[in-house]
């Protein structure tokens, strides 16, 4: 099993590195047959380990080689197998695969996508493959840690190969902006991830999760001074700062701002990187860490909030979008918050299934829109868009299939998943509770809404792109409708592995089995009649209504009566104007943040280092020296030789001097 | 092993080489620093071969008697601290003669010649065990340095020649008194024989201000940094490359092999000084960084940023100590200034040489001169961005294992040391990251970036190289750190105790 494990992360980087160094020598067909190659063979190995876990009952914990060893602490990297870390290894090579299939027809005309007298496009088709594969592995790398060291390295790789893609078309200045956003955005959340792996290995002494674990409830009751001699609990300490990274990473308020940026990068990405795997880290690091979490209820609350938040306030954005992609965009910040609201909840199993068909359903909208972009020619806007329906029937049917189970309806995967998030949250006692009940009840309307709207307007009524667009329009290629439909399968069927996954035990041993997910899952279990008791008893819930009432009046107004839009346009203006404007966010990050970091550079260059240092200690001493030195300015020569010389002599004599004394002492 | 007087070699090979590369002249000067070079580096490797890394010993240790009467000796040794080091050192000049290669019309002979017996004399300053052979070498490599920057330089040379200069000297010229001063109290210049002597502590405080003094300003720690900017951005691109992979180093060196174990009590008792001048480094020069116009400043800038890791993983044991009562975490710490002076090296070798290739072409450094040269030099954009990435520490770069030491260390201290250390993950992500976006990234900027060229098969090789090391340490610095462990351990157990008399 040891070398399947080793193959799984190390296929797609040998492809990676393949197609990153040699393009131009195994061309095209070259690069995109050896890095499919390489994420299938991880994809199968990827499903093989699932039985050999899941199945067989199997788990697997060991050191790989010892990347640096410093009395009383090793660093390690290893694996550490167990059916979270299968199933997400599934995840991610499945949904990576499909879009490595996928990009074969996107990219194919990116020479297009460059200026004419640029050679940064040069084998681009051969790097963009390359950093995708590069992508899966370092995600890989992520997932399949066993300590903290390598869960960083996995984390800030993966922000690289992000920043890397956001930029893909670098000579376009919003995506080198985006990019760099992104990055530093992140970096952000990583200051605080880092401090708290600072505080597990300072006070737990290891950077191995299972030692970490074990430890765990002894130091539950531990207090560490950071401000005075204020005592904080090192728990919640400890998992606030590793919440921060996941922050970070997960595109959480208010460290979200980098995620709908990112659409700048090519359309694949969106999918694989921004919707389905990279941004779901945060998600995945804090159910891994669910043994301290449960030690902290001031995290978990902190951490509550702050994906209600999430899961409220960016889906509102979501409605006021026109950018096909930017929707789908918000869309992911407000589902991460879901899945966020659930870790905060103590159900850590309901995140990571509302993950998996997250994974599999959002990747489909974003891989569906980036078909529409094909088929519209680059055109993004949805007004200029109509009627898609009739011309790409494959896109349009899978599309409205990840759309209904976006908004969770019955029988389709985010369903089940979302349900259970908000039965969790429902339950839940952690404060703060209240409030996230009513932000992703209320959230599951939005949803609703912003993505019929998105669906309406692009799908059905008038058709208001231009003659020369409309003569165009067709079908994409079967490696672009092939993924859509192998990712609409799962779309539609994962929820029904809620019967193995939430209701059986299947996280357990992986995530902490105590708190809200324990008495969740019995719950379940005694209210748990099958799969379908479960949709006829959500058909009388609250959130079905919610979200055929978000579904119904998105039809109404988009394509009945366009007018009460308008008008609710030109009634709430402020309000259309705050969500346009992101909450100003950004404008308030810009101004203060960016162009405070730069005036205070300045000062302190200006200020600092060249008027108090140089001017005054450095320079103004040799005007010292030079004033003083006017009266005996005659034996001054300028002479840099002069000068040194004299040094010499002058340090000469001093030693003769010493020597002097100390013989005659 | 030992009488193959191998460290000797390591010292006079190049120097003596450098000599006769002058006498050679201008037309065989290059492939003749090349082999000389090559022989260095090649002789230095049985010193990583052949060292034992089970013991704080000294190794390939040569001792002959030098000036009787002061009882002076030509000692040299080396251990875990030194011996990278001066693998670095060798490795390094192989780089910087290459790079002047084609680069240097201008009195190629005098320069090659100058780097090689830079390398010799930086060389003894890590092998010397004496503390008077020490300073000799320890002065003596100004030199070199001040005649490359004083004739290769740029044009405001002069300025920066003698800001240089006088900065430097004027530390060590206090360093000198207290070795003098040492002498005088324990009647030996043997450096192990200084590490035992006991000192009070009015005298330990004085005799540190003055290591700090010679070493802080060769570090550069900050306030006493502005020398280096100015020397950066008059340097030819070799000069830049040197001063910043291994002349910054000694000054990190000396701390280790002078400070620590002759004053440990002066060290433990002002290491809040240590501590504030670090992270005044890593906070304040970062945002400095952040507003540089010229690239080489914005390099300057940061490897001061850098190095302050350096001087604080050194000096954290004390405040670990404080803090706990233990001095467990301060190999941890220790081992990360160590690894990030050996990281820094490559780095900051790799950032100068990408500038000079830039230079070289469009002969400016100011940034906004630049924009969009990706889109004529797709290969050299590729390493630029590497570099840019394993500047701002990403994992997998040997950037990331220096500072992700001490940061991690640094929780023992104080939650605010690591608090304040860790922004170097936000501001030097910035600083590197918006260099990247001004000058590789984006559509062409002018007709002369119209023009460039990408990198040819010279600097391609040593592009690469060091690609390849800055990866190597990253993902593998095991090798590393097994080498120097038990020379740190016995260092902190060493300056863990009193010297105080009783």
């Amino acid at each position: 099993m040891e070398l399947i494990y080793l193959l799984i992360p190390l296929s797609p980087l040998i492809g990676a590195i393949i197609a990153g160094l040699f393009g131009s020598k195994i061309g095209r067909k070259g690069a995109h047959t050896v890095t499919i190659l390489g994420v299938a063979i991880s994809c199968i190995l990827s499903f093989v380990v699932l039985k050999h876990i899941v199945f067989d009952g199997n788990t697997y914990n060991e050191n790989l080689y010892t990347w640096s060893a410093v009395k009383g602490i090793s660093f390690h990297v290893g694996f550490m197998i167990d059916n979270l870390t299968a199933m997400m290894m599934v995840v991610v090579t499945f949904v990576s695969l499909m879009v490595h299939v996928y990009t074969m027809g996107y990219m194919s005309d990116d020479e297009h996508n460059w200026p004419k007298d640029s050679q940064a496009g040069f084998n681009s088709y051969q790097r963009f493959f390359s950093y995708i594969s590069l992508f899966t592995f370092s995600m890989l790398m992520l997932v399949m840690s066993n300590n903290f060291m390598q869960l960083f390295f996995g984390w800030e790789a993966v922000g690289l190969v992000s920043y890397l893609l956001i930029g893909f078309w670098s000579t376009r200045d919003t995506a080198i902006y985006a990019n760099m956003k992104a990055f530093l955005v992140n970096r952000v959340g990583d200051f605080g991830f880092l401090l708290g792996i600072a505080a597990v290995l300072m006070y737990f002494g290891s950077m191995d999760y299972q030692e970490v674990f074990d430890k765990a409830p002894a130091l539950a009751d531990s207090k560490i001074n950071i401000i005075g001699s204020t005592e904080w609990s090192l728990m919640t300490v400890t998992c606030i700062l590793l919440f921060v990274g996941a922050m970070g990473k997960s595109a959480q308020v208010p460290l979200h701002v980098w995620l709908p940026d990112s659409m700048e990068g090519p359309t694949p990405i969106s999918a694989l990187i921004h919707a389905a795997t990279m941004v779901t880290a945060g998600i995945f690091m804090v159910a891994r860490m669910s043994p301290l979490y449960e030690l902290s209820t001031t995290a978990l609350s902190f951490v509550l909030v702050i994906g209600a938040i999430t899961a409220f306030f960016m889906g509102l954005i979501g409605i006021v979008q026109n950018d096909i992609k930017k929707v789908v965009a918000y869309s992911t910040l407000s589902q991460l918050g879901y899945m966020t609201v659930a870790l905060g909840a103590g159900a850590y199993g309901a995140a990571v299934f509302h993950l998996m068909t997250h994974a599999f359903f959002k990747a489909l909208l974003f891989l569906a829109a980036g078909s529409v972009i094909i088929a519209m020619h680059h055109e993004q806007d949805i007004r200029k868009m109509g009627g898609l329906k009739k011309y790409m029937p494959i896109t349009y049917w899978t599309s409205l299939i990840g759309s209904l189970a976006l908004i969770g309806f019955p029988g389709f995967a985010g369903f089940f998943s979302k349900d259970l998030i908000i039965e969790a949250v429902h339950m839940s006692d952690v404060p703060g509770a209240t409030f996230a009940y009513w932000m992703v009840l209320l959230g599951v309307f939005v949803t609703a809404f912003y993505s019929f709207r998105m669906f309406f307007l692009v799908f059905h009524g008038e058709e208001r792109m231009d003659e020369h667009t409309k003569s165009h329009l067709h079908e994409s290629p079967w490696v672009v409708t092939v993924p859509l439909v192998a990712l609409a399968i799962p779309a539609v069927f994962a929820g029904y592995l809620l019967d193995p996954m939430v209701v059986g035990d299947f996280f357990k041993g992986a995530i902490a089995g105590v708190g809200v997910e324990g008495s969740l899952v019995s719950e379940m279990k005694a209210t748990y009649h099958g799969v379908f008791g479960f949709i006829t008893h959500g058909l009388m819930m609250p959130p079905f209504w919610l979200a055929m009432g978000g579904l119904v009046s998105a039809w109404f107004i988009y394509m009945r009566r366009p007018e009460i839009a308008t008008w609710f346009y030109k009634r709430f203006r402020w309000l259309h104007t705050l969500l346009d404007n992101k909450y100003f966010v950004d404008d308030f990050n810009q101004k203060f943040f960016a162009s405070g970091a730069v005036s205070l550079g300045k000062v302190l260059w200006k200020a600092g280092d060249r008027i108090l240092i140089d001017g005054l200690l450095v320079n103004g001493s040799a005007w010292l020296v030079n004033k003083v030195s006017g009266t005996v300015r005659r034996i001054q020569t300028g002479y840099m030789y002069h000068y040194a010389f004299s040094m010499i002599v002058g340090v000469l004599a001093f030693i003769s001097w010493i020597i002097y004394r100390t013989s005659a002492s | 092993m030992d009488n193959w007087a191998l460290l000797s070699l390591l010292i006079w090979l190049p120097i003596v080489g450098g000599i006769a590369v002058l006498m050679a002249g201008d037309h065989w000067c290059r492939p003749m620093a090349l082999v000389v070079s090559i022989v260095t580096f090649v002789v230095s490797l049985p010193l990583w071969i052949g060292f034992d890394a089970a013991t704080a010993a000294m190794q390939f240790e040569e001792k002959r008697l030098w000036i009787q009467t002061f009882g002076i000796h030509y000692h040299l040794g080396i251990d875990g601290l030194s011996m990278p080091l001066i693998l670095l050192n060798t490795f390094i000049t192989m780089i910087i003669v290459i790079a002047g290669w084609e680069v240097i019309q201008k009195k190629p002979a005098q320069y090659m010649a100058a780097f090689l017996i830079m390398e010799g004399i930086i060389n003894g300053v890590f092998a010397a065990q004496d503390a008077m052979l020490f300073y000799v070498f320890f002065e003596a490599m100004l030199i070199p340095m001040f005649i490359v920057i004083g004739v290769w330089g740029g044009a405001n040379r002069v300025y920066a020649t003698i800001k240089f200069f006088l900065y430097t000297f004027l530390g060590s010229v206090f360093m000198l008194i207290s070795l003098i001063y040492l002498y005088n109290q324990g009647g030996s210049f043997a450096i192990t024989d200084m590490h035992h002597m006991k000192i009070g502590m009015t005298a330990q405080i004085l005799i540190f201000l003055s290591f700090l003094l010679a070493f802080g300003v060769k570090v550069p720690m900050w306030p006493v940094h502005t020398w280096l900017p100015d020397a950066h951005v008059e340097a030819p691109t070799g000069g830049s490359i040197i001063l910043a992979a291994i002349m910054l180093k000694i000054g990190g060196y000396g701390f280790l092999r002078f400070s620590l174990p002759i004053v440990p009590d002066a060290s433990e008792e002002l290491t809040w000084l240590i501590m504030l001048m670090s992270l005044t480094a890593i906070v304040y020069i970062g945002f400095i960084a952040l507003v540089q116009q010229d690239m080489k400043k914005l390099v300057a800038y940061s490897s001061i940023a850098h190095m302050g890791f350096v001087t604080m993983g050194f000096f954290l044991m004390f405040a670990i100590h404080k803090n706990t009562g233990s001095y467990d975490g301060s190999v941890l710490a220790m081992q990360g200034g160590m690894v990030q002076m050996v990281s820094h090296g490559f780095i900051s070798g790799a950032m100068f040489l990408s500038i000079g290739v830039l230079y070289d072409r469009m002969h400016t450094r100011e940034i906004s001169a630049y924009g969009g040269v990706a889109n004529r030099m797709p290969i050299f954009a590729g390493f630029f961005v590497l570099f840019a990435m394993a500047n701002s520490g990403l994992p997998g770069t040997s950037g990331f294992v220096g500072e992700f030491m001490v940061i991690l260390a640094s929780f023992k201290a104080s939650f605010w040391i690591a608090f304040l250390a860790a922004t170097t993950l936000i501001v030097g992500a910035a600083y590197s990251l918006w260099l990247v976006k001004r000058t590789i990234f984006g559509g062409v900027a002018n007709d002369e970036v119209a023009l460039l060229q990408d990198v040819n098969k010279r600097e391609f090789f040593m592009l690469a190289v060091l690609a390849f090391f800055v990866l190597l340490l990253g993902l593998w610095p095991d090798p590393l750190t097994h080498v120097m462990g038990v020379s740190i351990e016995h260092l902190i157990n060493h300056a863990s105790q009193s010297k105080l008399p009783n």
